[in-house]
């Protein structure tokens, strides 16, 4: 609660710092702000604190598991706006708006991950998406990004109405807005079919947020036409609250009917693998194939969702942890390189590992990890994923999964292929902004110690 | 480990770290007790709420792998002195990191540390296939990383299977996932069999997962062929004795009909095509997958020849097989192309060194008796023709093709005429002599007093089989 609170109140000051002479402080400004948020949540951790006394309502509720969440949500957003500097300043004409913009809209997906109330969850949802309509379409003169724009707002404006209908329909079915009071009436003998509808629709709108599919088709050209730093916020931001939001609604709300919706869950995991992987392996940009793996990870998340078994929370915690620190890496590389060189195809990494040693090495590391491989966060967080599907007995959505990670090698590997293997034609070294470099060096850092260290964090928990 | 160091004394780093590491591995060798405990065991606790733990050990079967790998290492890393290489520091370093992959896999006694040091051994690799590979690579090594892979996640899928049938609180020790395995039932432990099986028989590999090995083995640069075809490739074979057989037992009594005739099909069609390849690296390739698929029919005889033969081999086909790269690269950097075996000849009138070091891993590598290959062989043989007459003499048929396809290499690349490549050849260098050393003296020691190695080995590997076989019969009386 302390952290919504403050980073709104941050966000606002950020708008009016733009009102100022001297542009060089926006970034620090906003910098330092979302660390104090982030100390702040952490101070939550184990005692949270009620900043609204006696208005609490208790439609929010903050436990250790919102805490950790909203850290990792923090964090991007940290990561992001270090990323930014020179491309906010340089090529905005309003620059504070775009930071206030990132702060405002994390309040959102806070809010998505601590609710205990349907309309928080669709403020929260709300909250999020309409900067990030806004963000995607930054690029004024882009065609591509007015495109990315529209798209994405009318395909979430869709999402939002489903979303809103399903909260009506289950409101009418239960007569409770609240997670507890659906969880009451779902534990009763009957369901009405206005409640299996109500939760059908809320999936349906939650499910277009984290790009699963078949509801995934806004995602490749939302990502390669917004900035790429946006892009970044929206796959990792957008994910891990939607996927927490998503996992709160089906474990609190609707824990006890677990079979009626798992089955239908688990046959869109299976999709949204295949889709994601299958239709990666023939993308020629690497922003685009970073949407379709993203879709692929969205298949993997569900498969910890429709596991729902105590180890299914933390695995979600985990992976998207894991995710973001690799998504974020590549998308930083991706953001570097583009800044040098004003395309996207795969071709401006060619000869990177000769020029940017660095730069290659961690991207390198950034596919490893979302691709899986020992020593990164990204195989602990599969592998969590995996044992909490064998635990409820989803042994064969592992199958389906192994095989997706098999094929999923071939597009992640391009990456490295391209940066260490071919040849460059121009031998000039691209220049790493500091703020970029402390990001690239936390996220290497931050996929390592996962990787060899998961105790650190699930003793936590 | 080794992290890059300035380009020109980073090979001597790393070769002294590899020769650092031999010394430390010669004291264990000579301190090892012959019978059949694990020791020098070493436990850490890594993840103890899952049950993980940085577990390792060796018993006479590790020891004789940890063995091979650190004697292997300078012999490697020598050979590629010579040869220019770019990023220098970061191909010793990726070399040495392989190493503790390596090493990593043949001491857990853990079945995701297992699983960690087998994936963390396949990354240095491709990264040294591809970076300095030749002209094919990139399509070659893609289809090696994901093949390899295709299978290790298949193992993963087993080995996280048998983790959360171990009891109440899941335990990823060895001996509880052998427990594990055993008290499935026949359906779940032909899938873990299968998983399990997938991963091994891709990296030996086995026929027919094989598809990958020669064009990798070739178009990688000879230390990474070396390090793939000497070491790598007793991953999968360790596996089989350690991971495979005492863990499933039904399943093994199950499929071993199966393997044993792929495995034996592996050795003919891999000497047949051995012995119609003209290109020299090649053509050691595939006598490496030959070789491979012997010791693969040894090790599921379940007879203790058989297994101790498949161990021994193991050790000697190192040598020999790195050996052999070592006198392939050399041949191939001092005539400066890839040549057809009939455009060489006549090299032992301008190196009569090579002569003799080529010719004695040769000897070694076709099972001649008093050399190294001639215990394994000889013991794994018998261990197939116990198992089944008709197939050990089918198997047998590999000396024999051997001889052909081995001998005939010598005789087109070293006797005869010299011809226009093969004029100007130069004679051994110290580091390239220097790597041959150790090789050829451990095909003569090995092959003359076997009993040093194979004593070390025979308590764990009899304990190891007396297991299974008990667990074999005990699985066959159970109801499925």
């Amino acid at each position: 609660m302390l952290s919504i609170v403050l980073l709104s109140f941050f966000g606002i000051v950020n708008l009016f710092l733009g009102f100022q002479k001297n542009k060089n402080i926006l970034l620090p400004a906003a910098f330092i702000f979302t660390l104090i948020v982030f100390a702040a949540n952490l101070v939550d951790f184990n005692q949270p604190i009620d900043v609204f006394g006696e208005f609490n309502t208790g439609m929010l509720t903050i436990d250790k598991i919102t805490v950790g969440f909203t850290a990792i949500i923090l964090v991007a957003n940290l990561l992001v706006i270090l990323l930014a500097d020179k491309y906010i300043l340089g090529k905005q004409s309003q620059p504070a708006e775009y930071f206030s913009i990132l702060m405002l809209s994390t309040v959102g997906a806070i809010m998505m991950v601590s609710y205990d109330h349907l309309l928080i969850l669709f403020l929260g949802v709300e909250t999020l998406s309409i900067p990030m309509y806004v963000l995607a379409g930054a690029e004024k003169r882009n065609l591509r990004s007015n495109e990315a724009a529209l798209k994405y707002f009318l395909m979430g404006a869709f999402a939002t109405g489903f979303l809103l209908f399903g909260v009506a329909l289950v409101y009418g079915a239960t007569g409770a807005f609240s997670l507890a009071g659906i969880k009451e009436a779902c534990s009763a003998a009957e369901q009405s079919p206005l409640l299996i509808l109500g939760l059908g629709f809320l999936l349906v709108g939650m499910l277009f947020k984290v790009s699963a599919a078949p509801f995934h088709f806004w995602t490749p050209d939302v990502y390669q036409g917004a900035p790429t730093l946006f892009t970044a916020f929206m796959s990792t931001v957008v994910k891990t609250a939607g996927f927490a939001a998503i996992y709160r609604l089906l474990s609190s709300g609707f824990g006890p009917i677990v079979p009626t919706w798992s089955i239908a869950l688990a046959v869109i995991a299976v999709v949204t693998l295949l889709i994601g992987n299958l239709i990666a392996i023939t993308q020629t940009s690497f922003k685009r194939t970073m949407a379709y793996s993203s879709i692929s990870h969205a298949g993997y998340m569900l498969i910890a969702i429709v596991a729902m078994n105590g180890f299914s929370q933390e695995a979600i915690l985990y992976y998207s942890a894991a995710y973001t620190f690799a998504t974020i890496a590549a998308f930083a590389v991706q953001h570097v390189v583009e800044q040098h060189h004003e395309r996207d195809d795969f071709e401006i990494f060619h000869g990177v590992g000769k020029t940017n040693p660095f730069l290659a090495l961690v991207g390198t590391v950034a596919m490893l990890s979302l691709a899986g491989i020992p020593l990164t966060g990204g195989f602990i967080g599969k592998l969590m994923v995996f044992t909490s599907a064998y635990q409820s007995g989803f042994g064969w959505l592992l199958i389906v999964a192994v095989l997706m990670s098999t094929v999923s090698m071939y597009y992640y590997l391009r990456l490295p292929i391209a940066m260490l293997l071919k040849k460059t034609v121009t031998e000039e070294k691209i220049s790493v902004s500091p703020g970029a470099s402390i990001v690239l060096w936390i996220c290497l850092i931050g996929t390592v110690v996962l990787g060899l260290f998961p105790n650190l964090f699930t003793s936590l928990f | 480990m080794v992290l890059a160091f300035k380009s020109d004394i980073a090979k001597y780093v790393a070769l002294a770290a590899a020769v650092a590491e031999l010394a430390v591995v010669l004291v264990a060798f000579s301190g090892f007790a012959t019978n059949a405990d694990v020791q020098y065991a070493f436990s850490m606790p890594w993840m103890p709420e899952w049950g993980i733990s940085f577990s390792l050990g060796m018993d006479g079967i590790s020891m004789m792998l940890v063995f091979l790998a650190a004697i292997l290492m300078p012999s490697i890393i020598l050979s590629a002195f010579n040869n220019e290489k770019k990023f220098p520091a970061v191909f010793y370093a990726l070399m040495l990191l392989m190493q503790s992959g390596l090493m990593g896999v043949f001491l857990a006694q853990d079945g995701f540390l297992f699983y960690f040091f087998w994936e963390i051994a396949l990354i240095p690799i491709y990264f040294l296939a591809s970076i300095w590979g030749s002209e094919r690579k990139i399509p070659v090594t893609t289809k090696f990383f994901i093949y390899t892979i295709f299978g290790s996640l298949f193992m993963l899928l087993s080995i996280l299977y048998l983790y959360l049938h171990t009891g109440d609180t899941p335990s990823a020790a060895i001996s509880d996932l052998y427990r594990a395995g055993r008290s499935l039932g026949h359906l779940e432990q032909t899938y873990v069999f299968l998983g399990l099986f997938a991963a091994f028989a891709i990296k030996m590999p086995l026929f027919p997962f094989h598809t990958w090995q020669p064009d990798t083995y070739t178009e990688a640069p000879t230390p990474a062929t070396m390090l793939l075809s000497g070491i790598m490739l007793k991953m999968g074979v360790y596996g089989l004795i350690r991971w495979l057989l005492p863990v499933v037992p039904w399943a093994v009594n199950e499929w071993t009909p199966i393997i044993i005739v792929l495995s034996v099909i592996g050795i003919i069609y891999g000497s047949i095509i051995a012995i119609r390849q003209r290109d020299i690296k090649r053509l050691v390739a595939y006598s490496s997958f030959a070789h491979v698929g012997l010791m693969g029919a040894a090790i599921f005889s379940l007879e203790i020849e058989g297994l101790q033969g498949a161990i021994i081999q193991m050790v000697a086909h190192g040598i020999n097989v790195v050996g052999l790269f070592h006198a392939v690269q050399i041949i191939r950097t001092r005539v400066g192309r890839t040549l057809d075996i009939s455009d060489l000849g006549g090299i032992t009138q301008s190196s009569p060194s090579l002569t003799v070091y080529f010719m004695l891993v040769l000897l070694g590598s076709v099972a001649l008796p008093l050399t190294n290959g001639f215990p394994g062989e000889f013991l794994m043989l018998k261990g197939v023709f116990m198992y089944n007459p008709i197939l050990g003499v089918v198997a047998g048929l590999t000396i024999i093709l051997g001889a052909v396809y081995m001998l005939r290499l010598f005789q087109s690349t070293m006797f005869g005429p010299k011809t226009e490549a093969t004029q100007n050849f130069a004679k051994l260098t110290f580091s390239e002599g220097m790597a041959f050393f150790p090789l050829a003296s451990l095909v003569l020691l090995m092959g003359f007093f076997p009993n040093i190695f194979l004593s070390i080995t025979e308590p764990a590997a009899k304990a190891l089989l007396t297991d299974v076989v008990s667990a074999v019969s005990n699985s066959l009386t159970l109801k499925p």
